[in-house]
């Protein structure tokens, strides 16, 4: 069953093409990447999958919804992490979770739930502003599964942290895989190789190719994963 | 609806410089201008002439909190994620101007309290300038929604913080008599909200509600008016995130 298709899926600004006819198709409980350089398109597709903005041209079917005229319906089946940190600064970790509960129409135990898996129990009280930071992503992403989403979008999960904190959050992305869909932007090689199922390589809006880190090797003939991105971004390959 | 407005008004309560300035700034000018007035008598700074000004006045920091909170969860990308979910646009108008209203009316009456111990006489006025401060907030708290939209944290500081605080002073007739300036400046002025929001808080205290009433109608056109375009601004700004 899919959880995500687009279908020409388009977004312009002015003189610039952010996505260019993007036609993708993710399944259910798949943990999906999307990897290019800066300014490739991925964190445009994001954002016209989760309704921060509205394609130009082509839809996309989130678990069958348009994102084009049924954007209620689909706010309610899924979870953002965004780029840049996204919590309440001024608020504690469990009144930041609690918030997103009375929005949700949650429960507020789920609050708790997700601090435990989180491992965010040390920090309950603290004030997001206080908190590292990979304790933020670590709460942002646990923000964006309050409302129990299908889909989980993560863009750029650990970007700027150190190595011992990405670890950690790779650590916390590996335990939602098969529970929940989830479609990760990053521009870390290794974090896509060692995290997805399969992964999409996106180059000046456009889609180059798809499928999983050793298919991807494969058919670069390269022996590192890195050295196969470079050769598709290239164009190195038949 | 109700879970955001709390964490707002959260916000902005934990920001010392927010009690220190939104309620103690007020308090502060007018102790000192009741200090000069009790040497130097200057019927500009009659308690009954100078507490509604200072009420208002005291608004212009409403503008610079709701503008500052709204600006940094933009640069923050908290409103991304609050765009996200099932909140509608009604939800973050509301969530953003409600708590700052009930702050409003408490540094207005906080203002009356300390002008009544400095020797205010004690009328309905001042239950009807409490009442009336209601849509004067509005207006003030509509335009930080404008700004916030539109402007950076920092732009913010320098828009609302001084450019809006300035305008406030300069042209509500609080600080001095704008008939004693005339040509253009009255005409200004008279054109501006602030003066009319200080002129209706005047009469209000004096129980003169049918003279408040020209007054009233210009601060409501305003009101709707900036509110209008902070809502179309807020709008724009969610079709962009």
């Amino acid at each position: 069953m899919e959880s995500i298709k687009t279908l020409k899926l388009t977004k312009k600004y002015k003189d610039t093409i952010a996505v260019d006819r993007l036609d993708l198709t993710v399944k259910r409980g798949e943990l999906f990447a999307l990897l290019g350089i800066n300014g490739a398109g991925k964190t445009t597709t994001i954002k016209m999958l989760c309704g921060l903005t509205r394609p130009t041209d082509g839809d996309a079917l989130i678990l069958g919804k348009s994102v084009l005229s049924e954007m209620v319906e689909i706010k309610r089946l899924i979870g953002v992490s965004p780029q840049e940190t996204a919590v309440a600064l001024g608020l504690t970790v469990k009144e930041n979770l609690e918030l997103i509960c009375g929005i949700n129409k949650m429960p507020l135990e789920k609050a708790t739930e997700l601090c435990n898996t989180f491992g965010l129990n040390g920090v309950f009280g603290k004030k997001a502003g206080k908190l590292s930071g990979g304790f933020q992503r670590r709460l942002s992403i646990a923000m964006s599964l309050i409302n129990e989403p299908e889909i989980l979008f993560l863009d750029e999960p650990t970007l700027g942290l150190d190595v011992i904190a990405r670890s950690e959050l790779w650590d916390t992305i590996r335990s939602l895989k098969g529970k929940v869909t989830v479609i990760l932007t990053t521009h870390y090689m290794e974090e896509a190789e060692a995290l997805s199922d399969r992964i999409g390589i996106m180059k000046s809006g456009r889609l180059l190719t798809i499928g999983t880190a050793d298919e991807l090797k494969q058919k670069a003939e390269a022996e590192k994963f890195e050295d196969a991105f470079v050769k598709i971004v290239k164009g190195d390959i038949s | 609806m109700i879970y955001f407005a709390k964490r707002n008004l959260k916000e902005i309560i934990r920001d010392p410089l927010t009690v220190l300035f939104g309620l103690g700034f007020p308090v502060v000018i007018l102790l000192l201008l009741t200090a000069i007035q009790s040497n130097i008598p200057v019927s500009m700074f009659e308690l009954s002439h100078l507490t509604p000004g200072i009420a208002v006045f005291g608004l212009s920091f409403m503008t610079l909190f709701s503008a500052t909170l709204i600006s940094r969860d933009r640069e923050t990308a908290f409103l991304q994620r609050l765009f996200t979910t099932p909140l509608t646009a009604a939800d973050f108008i509301l969530g953003y101007t409600l708590p700052i209203l009930p702050l409003s009316v408490l540094q207005c009456v906080i203002t009356f309290i300390v002008a009544i111990i400095l020797g205010l006489k004690i009328t309905i006025g001042i239950l009807y300038c409490t009442v009336f401060i209601i849509p004067v907030s509005i207006f003030y708290i509509a335009l930080g929604l404008l700004c916030g939209s539109l402007l950076s944290v920092k732009q913010t500081g320098g828009i609302c913080g001084a450019l809006l605080t300035n305008l406030s002073a300069w042209f509500s007739g609080i600080w001095f008599d704008i008939n004693l300036i005339g040509g253009v400046f009255k005409k200004i002025a008279n054109a501006l909200p602030f003066i009319h929001a200080v002129e209706l808080e005047r009469a209000v205290l004096k129980g003169e509600l049918l003279s408040a009433l020209p007054h009233l109608i210009i601060v409501l056109i305003y009101a709707t008016a900036i509110l209008c375009l902070a809502v179309f601004s807020f709008l724009r700004k969610m079709k962009q995130a």
